[in-house]
């Protein structure tokens, strides 16, 4: 019967991926950008740091998604690195260091963020 | 002058008189313009008529002579002596695949892995042939032409790490056809090849390793055609998890 295989709800698969995908972007698109202004713009002194920007929403919700999303990136691909190297029969405590690491890392970013 | 040979290293595995493979180096008359199948066939005829291995058409459209050439998948109607020799060229079968006998190796896990991702145009009604044809604008075609050519040769399977360490894995070749056929606007079947796709075993074992598209003898791209899919899965799951209740095309 057409449309009886529908994706299968029960796989979260796609959910990792996309998250890991989205991180790959961030990682790609932003922390070079990052990298430059933190790392050599503000102690060359080619700018100045501007601490009080870190109170405003808009900023907050910015560093949010800039800090936890190259975490599930990282998760991801350190997964599947393991199990490709042969650590397949240790998937499940893996999978919980790893996307529950990056979990943890998510809720420590709101908590730290929510208290600037 | 003598003759310039050239030599080759060539897999041999002869069940049940050999447990396992071994190889065998044969020189011959070097040819310039001899490709490595030119080379194996010349052995056949004129030095060992016992070693086996698959060929057909000799001009890349088969997809029947893939082989490992000094390690890399290749199929041996398209690659040169000239590109090795004076070196010695080393001939094994497609790695991953087990071996029926010297250069042959068992496709069968491919086949059915091929059939259940259902590469061909399904129709939820069929035309009748007196209404024509199904016709499509030129982009309708550029959508999937470029995953067409697969010529089922295989050596993306063999270039392919991961299918190497998870046999279960669909690979990139069914995997492509299952995209280029999903993008077909004359095919209605995408909903029926979810669920192999969706699978552990389908897209989302691939980890990007991109090798197949490096050794495509028909630039299919099947990397491309599996992130492709990786998306448009995303895309399916995300609008199945928010809008439940609509329909997911």
């Amino acid at each position: 019967m057409m449309g009886e295989a529908l994706p299968n709800k029960k796989s979260i698969e796609p959910l990792w991926w996309g998250l890991f995908s989205a991180g790959g972007v961030v990682a790609a698109f932003l922390v070079p950008i990052h990298i430059v202004l933190l790392g050599l713009a503000v102690p060359l002194g080619w700018i100045s740091d501007a601490p009080d920007i870190f109170g405003h929403w808009f900023v907050k919700v910015y560093l949010f998604v800039f800090i936890a999303m190259p975490l599930y990136h990282w998760a991801h691909r350190f997964y599947f690195t393991l199990s490709d190297i042969g650590l397949k029969s240790f998937r499940k405590p893996i999978s919980f260091l790893t996307y529950g690491g990056a979990m943890m890392g998510t809720v420590i970013t709101a908590w730290i963020l929510l208290r600037l | 002058m003598p003759e310039p040979t050239i030599t080759l290293n060539v897999s041999r595995y002869r069940p049940p008189d050999e447990r396992v493979p071994t190889s065998q180096v044969y020189t011959i008359p070097y040819r310039p313009d001899w490709v490595v199948l030119d080379a194996l066939n010349y052995i056949k005829d004129q030095v060992d008529g016992s070693l086996s291995f698959r060929w057909s058409c000799r001009m890349g459209v088969c997809g029947s002579c893939g082989m490992m050439i000094n390690g890399e998948a290749k199929l041996t109607c398209s690659v040169f002596l000239r590109d090795y020799h004076p070196r010695e060229i080393l001939v094994e079968p497609l790695e991953n695949f087990p071996v029926i006998k010297d250069l042959v190796i068992d496709m069968s896990d491919f086949l059915d892995k091929l059939k259940i991702v259902k590469p061909w145009i399904i129709r939820e009604t069929e035309k009748p042939t007196s209404e024509g044809e199904y016709l499509q604008t030129p982009e309708e075609m550029d959508a999937y032409m470029g995953f067409s050519a697969c010529i089922n040769c295989l050596l993306c399977y063999a270039a392919c790490p991961i299918f190497g360490v998870e046999t279960d894995f669909i690979g990139p070749a069914a995997l492509a056809l299952g995209y280029r056929y999903n993008q077909d606007s004359r095919d209605e079947g995408s909903n029926m090849r979810w669920n192999v796709i969706n699978d552990h075993h389908g897209t989302w074992q691939c980890t990007f390793v991109g090798e197949c598209s490096v050794v495509c003898p028909k630039d299919v791209d099947p990397a491309a055609a599996i992130q492709r899919l990786k998306v448009d899965t995303a895309k399916h799951w995300i609008r199945s998890v928010l809008l439940p209740w609509g329909k997911r095309a």
